[in-house]
């Protein structure tokens, strides 16, 4: 008689894959390491700014104009005293600090950063979330969604910015609305594809209502992606607003940003290339670890789309 | 000159490792075979036994990854195992030829039929272009393609699979190799496709006198085709010698345990109970897709048509068919997780086949589903328990009186109650779909549909599955539609059977007399494919 | 294959009228009145009712976006209020320098993204794929006219090889036009390098993970063949697609460009407009760049049957 002992015998238990959490598996990424520590640092200048020897940005004297990094000179407050000052990063042309400007500077940029991020994923996630549910509603806010991609990202910041006038509000606004359409596609391609896992026609015949098997089904599986793609929106974010203002559609020129730094030291430049390339290196810098960050996070949350980039 | 008692292939002690990490060091360990003239070397094996990796290893087409670290590989008196890039491309195609397992992604989908049969003209032999094509046509006539000059001008995706294998045997047959090596070709193919391939397989070879190296899981294969058999387990060669003597006298106990797991085809007449209440009746059921494009015309396919059956409480009625016969389609409408375009479907007393979703859901627990793929069966994310308890808490069971339940479910289906907290990645496949079945339990279903549910586990582990299905028939008086490809399976475990065809049920009665006296030609085709039929397992 | 061009056609129409919708839209939620706004800051009493009666704007909304689009089709596209004249001739006047750096800098990038890619990932984790790889990441992440000031300080202030500004019409003679659009192509291209290089490097990847792969190995072919007859005219579909929905990134960076190098081009032009607060050329400039958008795009879609014989069948 032959055996009917297959436990014992049987190989598959022997082949079952271990693996280390997801939150580990990010932690010990040298891409999301480096990504992190480098904006750590910001975020500790931004928030420690007026701590580090700058002074407020906004103060100028126009006895200290276009002065080379390095040079010393004096600076008028707000009350009307004037305190000798030195400029590490030179002066621009109305006698501002620039090392002030470029450190308070990051404040602005992470912050433009982070909200574009946050208010271009939420819209977005609606979107997807409704397209991939409701068939009506998705042919047409396909096509929508379709139109809004065809029109080159900075154009519609552009205009949207020169049409509201120039505030944090509306600068994170007119930034974030190019960005929807690829999150809602995103969200809804996921959510098609979810829908056709065996694991959801299950939870489907055992009578789970639609709602829940969102909440339990498919949006965990979608958030992955999404804290990817946010990173790279964000990255997209502080770019944008840096060429806004150069270009001089951003924020008012008062609010110190690289952009508006840069932008101001355009007629400069052939004698005083630091006016560009000081703030130029913190924007690339910053947008830099951002990107690592992202690739990391990608490479360790989403493996599959790891490899469609 | 090959001598002819010099063996074509001879495996020395092959040792290839694995890349560090895993659940093992090495992917084979010390295997010894050899493959002589005109012979046919079945080379048996479950999932993780090494086997596509020594296939891989002889045309040496492993990856850095997996390097040899012991042994030799002698192709006709020649060592290869250290074999320049150079010389073994040489040999490729000349020598020692592969052929695939899955046909359309083993083509290349851009290219002709015809060209990619003519590259290896061009790379390996110095003739002109009109011979070249000549040689193709030939080929292609000799793998019994219909009309082979629009076979040689076809895409891979224009032809069916049958067609597309038929194309990768004319690419590796084509400059007369000594050795081919076929790893699994045949299981991605229907049964009656596998049989053609087989035969032609068969044929080819008795013609050229070419070695054959044939990769398969699959002991009816085995018993159809081999002269020798050698079956491997976790990279250890446990056996090896002629078909005879393994499949009837297996001396190891890993390959008495593998040929005890393979179902039998059996002709005894299980007994009916005719007193058991009907729980499901299913009559008329149609579903048609109708695609319609807006340059395109418009396509009617009718996946199922007129389909009638009933099934009783304790009774299993088997549905049957190849690809497109329709039998997934109705196993999905019975479930609702479709919708039926015409017929009925009864549970017992109630109409289910119209009902809107709303009405639905208070019924849908008494009709469960098991899919296939058990690797996508449960949610990645949620551990076994809260999977388990989904379902009876979503009609209003308590919390703790569902984790009770689960406890209980998972010790019938032989998993431990400690699965509860652990999550899917932590369990092979055979323990997943083990989990599944308890979870379809959990809202005691009068009627359990199991589409195509042991289809993608390895035989030893189908049995294991096999046994806790039956276990769970008794035990819980289920009624049950089991839905498969695969003969051997459908005899073991069906009580009647419903053989499908193009949407039809073409054949319908009690196992062992559809099984024993079929009426409808496709029916006796289709058995009259099964490999080794007439090979009677374990007896 | 007809119906599959017919119909990538007729798909791009829907999107075409949504344009039109966000930009007719985009002028109505500007604050204070259109007319006024169309007109500019220093018209007059009359010539803002004049445009009022000419756009319609006293009737209802869809009734004006009707107006609007009816002008739209016939080629109408108003009239600049800060360069007083049309805002076609206006923009047929800047269209070669835009149009010439456009092109330039997709063969630039093209020809050197393809290359990179594909032997990036064919020496997968070697050397040259690590690079690759640091500089693409490199060149996302600093802004275009960063690197146009370091090119410009370097090749031209320092090195003295190539002009800091301006632009030579082809007219002129091929030397000068090259001279000139060298160093904003460059600098253009390297963004969309970056962008092609990674998408050709993952789409070769993906396709060397593919069994027919392995049979062309199998066949005893050489790498070189494989790699280009086997995995490259697979991975051929994504990269194409990138490259159409790439050009969106080069209008955007063209616009910057153009105003960093002085180049008198549509992207010069928006900036300009957006300064003064041009809404009819903004309009126009924006509607312009979208249909160019949406017709690259569309030879991308119909090169896909060159491609992939799956869609000529």
């Amino acid at each position: 008689m032959l055996p009917t002992n297959f436990e014992a015998l049987s190989v598959e238990a022997a082949s079952v894959q271990r693996q280390a959490s997801a939150w580990q598996r990010v932690r010990d990424n040298t891409s999301v390491r480096i990504g992190a520590a480098v904006l750590a640092v910001l975020v500790a200048i931004a928030l420690a700014a007026p701590w580090l020897g700058t002074v407020d940005p906004s103060l100028f004297d126009p006895a200290s104009r276009d002065l080379k990094p390095l040079a010393s000179g004096e600076i008028t407050t707000l009350e009307g005293e004037t305190l000798a000052h030195r400029f590490l990063m030179g002066s621009d042309s109305f006698g501002r600090d620039i090392y002030s400007r470029v450190i308070y500077g990051t404040r602005v940029s992470l912050l433009v950063g982070v909200c574009t991020a946050l208010v271009a994923l939420s819209i977005g996630v609606l979107f997807g979330l409704v397209s991939g549910f409701l068939r009506k509603v998705d042919a047409v806010l396909m096509r929508v969604m379709d139109g809004l991609m065809a029109i080159p990202a900075i154009l519609i910041a552009i205009a949207l910015v020169a049409m509201w006038k120039g505030s944090l509000l509306t600068v994170i606004v007119a930034i974030a609305i190019p960005e929807i359409p690829r999150v809602t596609r995103l969200v809804r391609s996921m959510v098609l594809t979810i829908r056709e896992e065996p694991y959801v026609e299950a939870a489907v015949s055992l009578g789970t209502p639609q709602a829940l098997i969102l909440w339990r089904h498919v949006l965990p599986n979608t958030v992955a992606p999404l804290i990817v793609q946010g990173t790279f929106i964000c990255a997209s974010g502080i770019l944008t607003e840096a060429i806004l203002s150069f270009l001089g559609v951003g924020l008012p020129p008062d609010i110190p940003t690289w952009g508006n730094v840069m932008a101001e030291g355009r007629a400069q430049f052939n004698d005083h290339p630091h006016n560009i390339f000081f703030p130029g290196i913190f924007l690339a810098v910053t947008v830099l670890a951002v990107n690592i960050l992202g690739d990391g996070l990608r490479d360790t949350l989403d493996p599959k789309m790891a490899r469609r980039t | 000159m090959n001598p002819p008692d010099l063996p074509i292939l001879e495996v020395q002690d092959l040792t290839i490792a694995l890349p560090s990490g895993g659940d093992r060091a090495t992917a084979v360990q010390h295997v010894s075979f050899s493959v002589g003239r005109g012979e046919i070397l079945c080379l048996v094996g479950e999932s993780g036994s090494g086997k596509s990796v020594i296939a891989q290893g002889v045309m040496g087409l492993l990856p850095k990854s997996l390097p040899l670290t012991g042994g030799r590989i002698v192709l006709q008196g020649e060592d290869i195992t250290a074999a320049s890039p150079a010389r073994l491309r040489e040999l490729r195609a000349t020598r020692m030829s592969m052929i695939f397992q899955e046909p359309m992604t083993a083509l290349n989908p851009v290219m002709t039929c015809g060209d990619q049969i003519d590259e290896v003209l061009r790379q390996h032999t110095g003739l002109g272009a009109a011979e070249r094509r000549a040689k193709v046509l030939d080929i292609v006539r000799e793998v019994l393609l219909p009309e082979p000059e629009r076979m040689v001008a076809s895409y891979p995706h224009q032809l069916s699979g049958g067609q597309r294998q038929r194309i990768m045997i004319a690419m590796a047959l084509v400059l007369d190799p000594v050795l081919l090596i076929a790893d699994e070709p045949t299981t991605a193919l229907d049964v009656t496709t596998q049989a053609q391939i087989l035969k032609l397989v068969l044929e080819l070879q008795r013609r050229h006198g070419t070695g054959v190296l044939f990769i398969t899981h699959d002991f009816g294969v085995v018993a159809e085709i081999a002269h020798r058999v050698a079956v491997l387990r976790l990279g250890d060669l446990v056996e090896i010698g002629a078909r005879d003597e393994v499949l009837r006298r297996p001396r190891h106990d890993y390959t008495r345990m593998l040929i005890g797991a393979v179902p039998t085809l059996r002709t005894d007449q299980r007994p009916v109970d005719h007193a058991a209440p009907v729980a499901l009746r299913v009559q008329n059921l149609a579903k048609t897709y109708d695609e319609r494009s807006w340059f395109g015309k418009r396509r009617v396919v009718p996946a199922a048509a007129d389909v009638s059956f009933e099934i009783r409480r304790g009774q299993t009625l088997g549905i049957v068919g190849e690809s497109g016969s329709g039998k997934s389609t109705v196993a999905r409408c019975v479930v609702r997780l479709i919708d039926p375009s015409a017929g009925s479907i009864r549970l017992g007393s109630d109409e289910i086949a119209e009902l809107p979703r709303g009405h639905l859901r208070p019924l849908r627990r008494r009709v469960q589903i098991v899919f296939q793929d058990p690797y996508r069966s449960l949610n990645p994310r949620r551990t076994v328990g809260e999977a388990m308890i989904e379902g009876p808490m979503n009609f209003g069971m308590a919390r703790e009186a569902a984790l009770t339940r689960a406890e209980d479910l998972l010790r019938l289906v032989r998993m431990p109650p400690a699965s509860m907290q652990r999550y899917p990645h932590q369990f092979s496949g055979g323990q997943r779909q083990r989990i599944c079945i308890a979870r379809a339990l959990m809202v005691e279903p009068e009627v359990l549909v199991a589409d195509e549910a042991v289809s993608a586990l390895d035989v030893s582990v189908q049995a294991q599955v096999l046994e806790v299905l039956e276990e769970i028939r008794k035990r819980l008086q289920v009624a049950m539609l089991f839905i498969t490809h695969d003969l051997r399976v459908a005899s073991q475990v069906c009580d009647l059977l419903a053989v499908m065809s193009q949407g039809r049920v073409v054949e319908y009665g009690p196992a062992h007399e559809v099984f024993g006296a079929p009426q409808h030609a496709y029916t006796r085709a289709l058995f009259a494919a099964a490999p080794g039929r007439d090979f009677a397992f374990g007896h | 294959m007809l119906a599959f061009l017919a119909r990538r056609l007729l798909a791009t129409l829907p999107v075409l009228l949504v344009v039109s919708v966000i930009v007719f839209l985009m002028l109505r939620l500007t604050p204070g009145d259109p007319a006024a706004v169309l007109a500019g800051d220093a018209a007059s009493t009359e010539h803002i009712e004049q445009i009022r009666e000419q756009l319609g704007l006293n009737r209802p909304v869809p009734v004006q976006y009707v107006v609007w689009l009816g002008h739209l089709l016939s080629g109408d596209l108003g009239q600049s209020y800060y360069y007083k004249t049309e805002v076609t001739t206006l923009i047929g006047q800047r269209l070669e320098p835009t149009l010439s750096l456009a092109a330039l800098t997709l063969v630039i990038a093209v020809a050197l993204a393809v290359p990179l890619g594909v032997i990036a990932a064919w020496r997968h984790g070697g050397w040259l794929d690590r690079t690759l790889m640091a500089f693409s990441v490199l060149g996302f992440s600093i802004p275009v006219f960063v690197l146009a000031y370091l090119l410009i300080w370097f090749v031209s202030l320092e090195l003295g090889w190539l002009p800091v500004q301006g632009y030579k019409r082809i007219a002129e003679g091929l030397g000068p036009w090259l001279r000139h659009l060298l160093l904003p192509a460059i600098t253009l291209s390297i963004i969309y390098v970056a962008l092609i290089a990674r998408v050709t490097r993952a789409s070769v990847l993906d396709t060397l993970g593919e069994d027919y792969i392995r049979t062309a190995r199998a066949k005893g072919l050489p790498e070189p063949k494989v790699l280009l007859r086997h995995a490259l005219a697979n991975a051929a579909v994504p990269i194409v697609t990138v490259i159409g929905i790439g050009i969106a990134l080069l209008i955007g960076g063209v616009v910057v460009t153009e105003s960093v190098y002085a180049i008198p081009g549509l992207g010069r032009l928006t900036v300009d407009a957006v300064l003064a607060r041009d809404f009819p050329t903004i309009q126009g400039v924006i509607l312009f760049f979208s249909l160019v958008y949406v017709l690259v795009n569309l030879l991308v879609d119909m090169s896909y049957v060159f491609f992939d014989p799956r869609i000529r069948y």
